[in-house]
């Protein structure tokens, strides 16, 4: 009895002192922090990484130069398992960074969360802060509260390859009919090379079918998304793609195809041509805008674009922000337009390599046609983070499901997932 | 030990191997009690990403991520999936290993050497590598494998059936060096005029393994197909890895996987742990009975 009476009272006190971690954020210091010591940068791993970091380094030689007792570690996370690593660096407050490069798609996920700090403050303290658009500053705002730096913009485009398409007589395709003969007439003349590279783990290359045809993705099993899904997946058909070997091809792998010279076409971003220049397709392509299905319209591109922001948890937020700032001044931002063929957010550094560049007609272009983004909700991170859209693309392309069927079933998920 | 026990006074003696087991069980205590409580409590709450960083208070939900649990028909066929692939991961492993066990008593020793070495480096190797140096002999358009059978551009991922055989085989090649070892000590033991015995009466090998070697070594078998049967239920590493979490539209997705996504990529804590309960009572009851039924076959374990 009294054996029973102790392991009911040692539970007891287990129940109220075993109850699972929260961790509470804490602040950020008023006074900014400490201004010495060492910042942690997270920046996202990318295809060809190594322009990226040689730009970075010198960011982080002129910011240690300036700022005296710093140092300045930067790690480069994969972009796959982002969403684990920024949930561990939410719970466990120690081991995470400062500064972080997101995925504009991410934003309200991370702010529903409480992970990211309000930047309202710095940004208007900083000189540059004003070449900053409001539309620009609008995408990177949740509920009011400007969470991150918009760094670069990312618009997909075709691109294609000069010397194949002058060989066998074909011009850029200008409708979603051409471009589909026209990547048949490839695969049939070239049976090596696939006509244009699409995979089924690449959402923002199928998206710009679905809302071409007036769908969304929100509403995935209307008649209009199934009409632009059903234009995606009939090119992960063995008469371009076949689906052994593209129904589980991620964007990455489609970049690495047509760089390495094994495909007539890829939809790729203008953040991708450093990938292609350093393939075997290097001097031999040209871009233009993805083509929707009405001859000479031009189909709506996911505006993609990735952010920098500051952890809520940062101990050293002023100092964060000096970093901040720098890396997404205009200097670093032609930097990284150069290195990276990353689109500029701040008008005066966009306008100014628009002017210089004719690579950036067809993404500006595309830009000024209209763009599209995924639906701002918290709820949108467990979408992409379960795989719902490629797990639906894929079932299509694999012939596991009817587009009614896959469709019907990616849109109950979404309705779920975003609480409708 | 007898002579310690019998020295102190009765009622010291009663206490002393409770004190004796105390640094045991707080260390067991510490690693396997307390999580335990926590994936019990974390599978009755709504505990999402927003309550882990405290944005929203926790809420108390009791079976709701168990109904919703039970209700997915996904649950159900990657439960199914799960058991299938242990199954046959397990019988295969057992099979491998056995065979290579009697091998090894069979050979002379240099060939035993090598089939031990190479057997030890195949267990030494970490998953992650193992499957990802699996993963590059077997990829679509630069692999060894297809270039050697001419088959250029097969994706062995992409039928669900030869997905799971190839990772089967990973599974088995990681965890059949175990089984082998296991049974190889065993069989050495065996005493040889027991099998001399059985070779006069005009017992074949397979005879004697099934009439002799297979009841003496009962214990020990029933050792290796429990850790068998929780390894491979369990398995995560090579699906992981080598099917990129779950491969073509999660056809190839087990329960831990399933967990794991659940859990920490789709920030659904709860109901990752809700699965994580699941698996762990089903091989529970599967061990229980295991061990019953050895029991009830007449030999005490």
């Amino acid at each position: 009895m009294k054996l029973r009476l102790a392991v009911a009272a040692v539970l007891a006190v287990g129940l109220s002192a075993c109850a699972p971690s929260t961790s509470s954020p804490s602040s950020l210091p008023s006074d900014g922090g400490a201004r010495s010591g060492t910042l942690k940068v997270w920046l996202f791993d990318e295809p060809n990484r190594a322009p990226k970091e040689a730009v970075v380094k010198d960011a982080v030689a002129e910011f240690t130069a300036s700022h005296p007792d710093t140092k300045v570690e930067v790690a480069y996370i994969a972009v796959d398992t982002r969403s684990e690593r920024f949930k561990g660096a939410f719970n466990d407050p120690a081991s995470a960074p400062d500064v972080v490069e997101y995925g504009n798609t991410d934003l309200p996920e991370y702010a529903a969360a409480g992970g990211l700090a309000d930047l309202g403050p710095t940004v208007s303290r900083w000189a540059e802060g004003a070449d900053l658009g409001a539309e620009a500053k609008a995408s990177a705002t949740y509920q009011g509260t400007l969470l991150g730096v918009p760094w670069f913009l990312g618009v997909r485009a075709l691109y294609y390859r000069t010397d194949i398409f002058q060989e066998l007589g074909l011009k850029p395709p200008a409708s979603i009919a051409e471009l589909t003969s026209t990547a048949r007439t490839i695969r049939q003349k070239k049976p090596d090379m696939f006509g244009v590279a699409v995979g089924g783990k690449y959402t923002y290359a199928a998206m710009p079918f679905v809302w071409d045809a007036g769908g969304d993705i929100t509403s995935l099993d209307s008649a209009q998304s199934r009409a632009g899904l059903t234009a995606y997946t009939n090119l992960i058909a063995p008469d371009n793609c076949p689906p052994q070997q593209c129904a589980d091809l991620t964007g990455g792998k489609t970049v690495d195809l047509f760089a390495g010279g094994k495909a007539g076409m890829g939809i790729l971003g203008n953040f991708n041509r450093a990938a292609v220049d350093a393939g075997a397709a290097k001097g031999k392509y040209a871009v233009v805008p993805l083509p929707g299905s009405k001859p000479g319209s031009i189909a709506p591109a996911f505006a993609g674009g990735n952010n920098l922001g500051i952890m809520r948890n940062s101990q050293r937020p002023a100092l964060a922000g000096d970093f901040l700032t720098l890396l997404a001044g205009k200097k670093y931002q032609t930097r990284m337009y150069e290195a990276m063929g990353n689109l500029p957010t701040l008008k005066s550094a966009s306008t100014e390599v628009a002017a210089k560049d004719p690579f950036l007609k067809p993404f500006v272009a595309t830009i000024a046609a209209g763009t599209k983004f995924v639906p701002l909700d918290p709820g949108w991170g467990k979408v992409d983070a379960s795989a719902v859209l490629p797990t639906m693309i894929e079932k299509v392309a694999t012939g596991r499901a009817t587009v009614d069927q896959a469709t019907a079933e990616a849109a109950k998920q979404i309705d779920a997932a975003l609480g409708k | 030990m007898t002579t310690v026990a019998t020295a102190p006074p009765r009622r010291r003696r009663g206490l002393t191997p409770l004190w004796l087991l105390l640094p045991t069980a707080v260390v067991l205590g510490v690693l396997f009690v307390y999580p335990m409580w926590q994936l019990g409590l974390l599978s009755v709450l709504d505990f999402r990403q927003a309550q882990v960083s405290g944005g929203q208070p926790t809420r108390f939900l009791g079976a709701e991520n168990y109904t919703r649990l039970f209700g997915d028909p996904r649950f159900w066929s990657v439960l199914t999936a799960t058991v299938a692939f242990a199954a046959a991961c397990v019988a295969a492993t057992l099979a491998v290993g056995a065979g290579l066990a009697v091998l090894l008593t069979r050979i002379s020793r240099v060939p035993r050497l090598l089939l031990s070495l190479a057997a030890m480096a195949a267990w030494a190797v970490p998953s992650v590598s193992g499957s990802t140096v699996w993963m590059f002999l077997f990829d679509t358009d630069l692999g060894l494998v297809n270039q050697v059978l001419g088959l250029d551009g097969y994706n062995w991922m992409y039928d669900r059936y030869t997905a799971f055989a190839l990772v089967g085989a990973v599974v088995v090649w990681h965890s059949f060096p175990f089984v082998m070892v296991t049974l190889y000590a065993g069989i050495e033991a065996i005493p040889r005029s027991v099998l001399e015995a059985a070779a006069i009466d005009g017992s074949g090998a397979w005879r004697t393994f099934w009439r002799i070697m297979v009841p003496i070594l009962r214990p020990l078998i029933a050792i290796v197909v429990i850790q068998s049967i929780i390894w491979d239920f369990k398995v995560f590493t090579q699906i992981y890895v080598m099917t990129r979490g779950g491969g073509i539209a999660g056809q190839n997705l087990t329960l831990n996987v399933w967990a794991y996504q659940q859990a920490f990529a789709s920030g659904e804590y709860g109901l990752g742990a809700a699965i994580g309960v699941v698996m762990m009572l089903i091989l529970l009851v599967v061990t229980l009975l295991y061990l019953r039924t050895l029991r009830r076959s007449g030999e005490p374990l």
